[in-house]
């Protein structure tokens, strides 16, 4: 009998760290840069990134430290009031930007609410990104002008959304693709094996995009599931892979396999990218009431940024210019996310009314009308001063 | 004009619709080769393919969530849920996905998406085959909740509500598939009364008696029955369930004073409550009596040997009727 963290094949920190030494049904994790920054062959995979340049590593590496860098400013705003919420994704850098700039411009992204590093590479507006967190809508962005969805809260539901818009896709005969991500904790839900059944019954052009970042709030994966996340692909006939999530090189060559099969009408793949959540679950959660801190330390010695960082070293590229400049543009993005964020205009009182419908409703119009009766009654018309006992 | 059952006349109404917006696709359990359960889809699929008529897997979460990734991608889904007691599973996405995507995407993205469901009882079935569960939607923001009581209604209610760009519940009376009416397919259905607009049936003096789904007919033959005794009852046949067409009801209860609420569903937090509230806010001034609830008790629908104890019928309506009337009745004599 095998105990609960070896079947997890590496639950327990450390030992998730080589390719090809995963416990489980003989899913060997993907690797391509360890943790010391040394590329490995793959051959498997190494064909899907022969094409990344220098430059193009360079960039990666820009992205993973802007979105660290956003990241920590939005955790501020957070304790200074400005945001009532932010769930940070510090660790899981490397999955988010790996798989985000594998996609064209015409595939459709379904996120859940930790994907901010995800919509900043597909370039949604940093006041949009902070939009839903500072309590000014209830939705940050248009998602027809990025081509991705806001974002889910509740856990799983997109998957279904992004399975029933790949059917669109497919009865639209176009070659773009959807891709939903997802948590470990989201593997449990009925809607995301009920979005496997049916992307697998229709072949449907769907990339399952897995974060197993370890830590649901505060359940450990191994309460999610007795087996290794990507075991489950199979029960449901879905080819599936399992790659190191702090390695963006390997997230990139596996979601660039997802697509292209999904393009070629060969179906939904699912991927789970091994990763930590270096922090909290929200900016309202304690790690410290359950979480061990030796695990912490073994993950930070997997640093996403670090492993570039010291690829790009060994290939002499790591010049003080080019860090000068990943640091000025961080800094740049995170004054441009601060002053969206503090200058974003409050909604009206009567904008709680918006939206509900497209269309006029009776009982909602009556209602408004009723409210801004009320509001005027103050002989205020912007219901400006409703603080309590101004009647 | 064309004599058809109320399924066929739905199946009529589905049909146009395909034919008209090359958007609009059916999804569901049993609804392609089969036809449906009840044979409200019969012969779609044969005709428009298995793409836009679509046998899915069982599982009602994963069909009303795909059509929520349909309709992003731009599609206009009608979604079957075989049986009520079934839609619970589907709850999640109807409420939390389907009703709220509008507002949370501050009006970008459109949900047309229509939720077919069967309900109501009277049909002898198990449990979980015969229940009324419209209040559940009809207290959800986002939705639109019909039920149409006519095959006409149903014919032209279904389009309507397929081509409305805010989500619909359609609840089909399913004791009255089977009945028929006449049908004029050739109607179009924006010029058609709007499927938020509530209908006078019958018009009388005393009483109005509202009613919607499967008890329409039910209130019809009371009101017959009611005017053989010279009682003058105004039916009413809400059509909309959310939101309620108050102005219609308001017109009526202001003539006659009398105000009688009849539905399937159990009484307490349901469509009566409502009704009744509603109606008294808009004009208390104008009541004789206080309203009166006609409706199934707050019980998990019974078994089929005493469905007929729950259901409300002709009988005990029109002793609802008495009541409003402040004539004899069985409850004469109690307080409160």
């Amino acid at each position: 009998m095998v105990t609960d963290d070896a079947a997890q094949g590496g639950t327990a920190a450390g030992q998730d760290n080589n390719a090809g030494h995963q416990g489980g049904a003989g899913h060997n994790m993907v690797q391509l840069i360890t943790p010391a920054g040394e590329r490995v062959s793959h051959p498997e995979y190494d064909p899907w990134v022969k094409d990344v340049s220098d430059e193009q590593l360079c960039s990666l590496y820009e992205d993973l430290v802007v979105i660290r860098r956003i990241d920590k400013e939005a955790t501020a705003l957070q304790r200074q009031g400005e945001l009532g919420l932010w769930p940070p994704l510090l660790g899981q850098e490397a999955s988010q930007v790996g798989s985000v700039r594998s996609l064209r411009d015409d595939d459709f992204i379904f996120p859940s609410y930790r994907e901010n590093g995800v919509a900043y590479c597909r370039g949604v507006d940093l006041a949009d990104i902070l939009r839903v967190w500072r309590g000014a809508a209830s939705g940050g962005w248009d998602p027809y002008t990025v081509n991705m969805a806001i974002p889910q809260i509740v856990i799983g539901a997109q998957t279904l959304h992004a399975t029933g818009y790949a059917m669109g896709i497919q009865n639209d005969g176009a070659d773009s693709a959807a891709i939903v991500y997802f948590g470990d904790g989201a593997t449990s839900e009925g809607d995301v094996n009920e979005a496997m059944v049916f992307a697998a019954s229709f072949q449907v052009p769907l990339v399952f995009f897995c974060q197993n970042n370890h830590w649901a709030i505060s359940e450990p994966v191994r309460l999610q599931s007795h087996t290794q996340l990507v075991d489950r692909g199979a029960g449901f006939g879905i080819p599936s892979m399992r790659v190191d999530g702090n390695d963006v090189l390997a997230v990139m060559a596996a979601t660039r396999v997802a697509l292209d099969r999904a393009r070629r009408g060969g179906g939904p793949t699912f991927i789970e990218a091994v990763t930590y959540r270096m922090g909290p679950h929200t900016t309202a959660d304690d790690p410290t009431r359950y979480r061990d801190p030796n695990e912490l330390e073994d993950w930070a010695a997997k640093d996403p940024i670090g492993r570039v960082h010291a690829l790009l070293d060994r290939k002499g590229l790591f010049t003080e210019e080019f860090e000068a400049g990943v640091r000025t543009k961080a800094d740049t993005v995170a004054r441009e996310l601060r002053a969206g964020c503090v200058g974003m205009p409050d909604p009206e009182p009567l904008d709680v009314f918006k939206h509900v419908y497209s269309t006029p409703n009776s009982w909602l119009d009556r209602q408004q009308d009723h409210y801004s009766r009320y509001l005027a009654s103050f002989g205020d018309p912007e219901g400006a001063t409703q603080e309590e006992g101004a009647r | 004009m064309t004599q058809m059952t109320f399924a066929r006349a739905i199946n009529s109404g589905l049909r146009r619709s395909l034919d008209n917006d090359p958007k609009v696709l059916l999804m569901g359990e049993d609804i392609g080769t089969l036809g449906g359960v009840f044979r409200v889809t019969d012969g779609l699929q044969k005709d428009f393919g298995k793409h836009r008529v679509v046998d899915t897997p069982l599982a009602e979460s994963g069909i009303v969530g795909t059509a929520v990734g349909l309709a992003y991608r731009g599609y206009r889904p009608v979604v079957e849920i075989q049986f009520d007691g079934f839609v619970y599973p589907a709850f999640d996405q109807i409420v939390s996905q389907v009703a709220k995507m509008h507002y949370r995407s501050r009006g970008a993205v459109k949900m047309p998406i229509t939720i077919r469901i069967p309900f109501g009882g009277g049909i002898g079935s198990p449990e979980h085959h015969s229940e009324s569960p419209e209040a559940y939607f009809a207290h959800t923001a986002g939705l639109r909740v019909v039920t149409p009581a006519s095959p006409q209604d149903a014919h032209t209610m279904i389009q309507q509500a397929i081509s409305s760009d805010d989500p619909v519940v359609f609840f089909e009376p399913k004791r009255r598939y089977h009945d028929k009416g006449e049908v004029d397919e050739s109607l179009d259905p924006r010029s058609a009364p709007p499927m938020g607009q509530a209908r006078v049936v019958t018009d009388g003096s005393d009483v109005t008696l509202v009613a919607y789904g499967p008890l329409v007919k039910t209130a019809r033959d009371a009101a017959t029955a009611a005017a053989d005794e010279g009682v003058s009852v105004e039916v009413i046949d809400l059509r909309s369930l959310a939101p309620v067409d108050f102005a219609t009801v308001e017109a009526s209860v202001r003539k006659t004073g009398r105000l009688v609420i009849t539905h399937e569903a159990g009484q307490s937090g349901g469509l009566g409550a409502e009704v009744a509230a509603s109606i008294t806010e808009r004009c208390f001034y104008h009541l004789e009596a206080a309203p009166v609830r006609v409706t199934g008790f707050d019980v998990p629908y019974p078994y089929s040997k005493v469905e007929m104890h729950h259901l409300p019928n002709l009988d005990r309506i029109l002793d609802g009727v008495d009541r409003a009337l402040g004539r004899p009745n069985s409850l004469s004599g109690l307080e409160g």
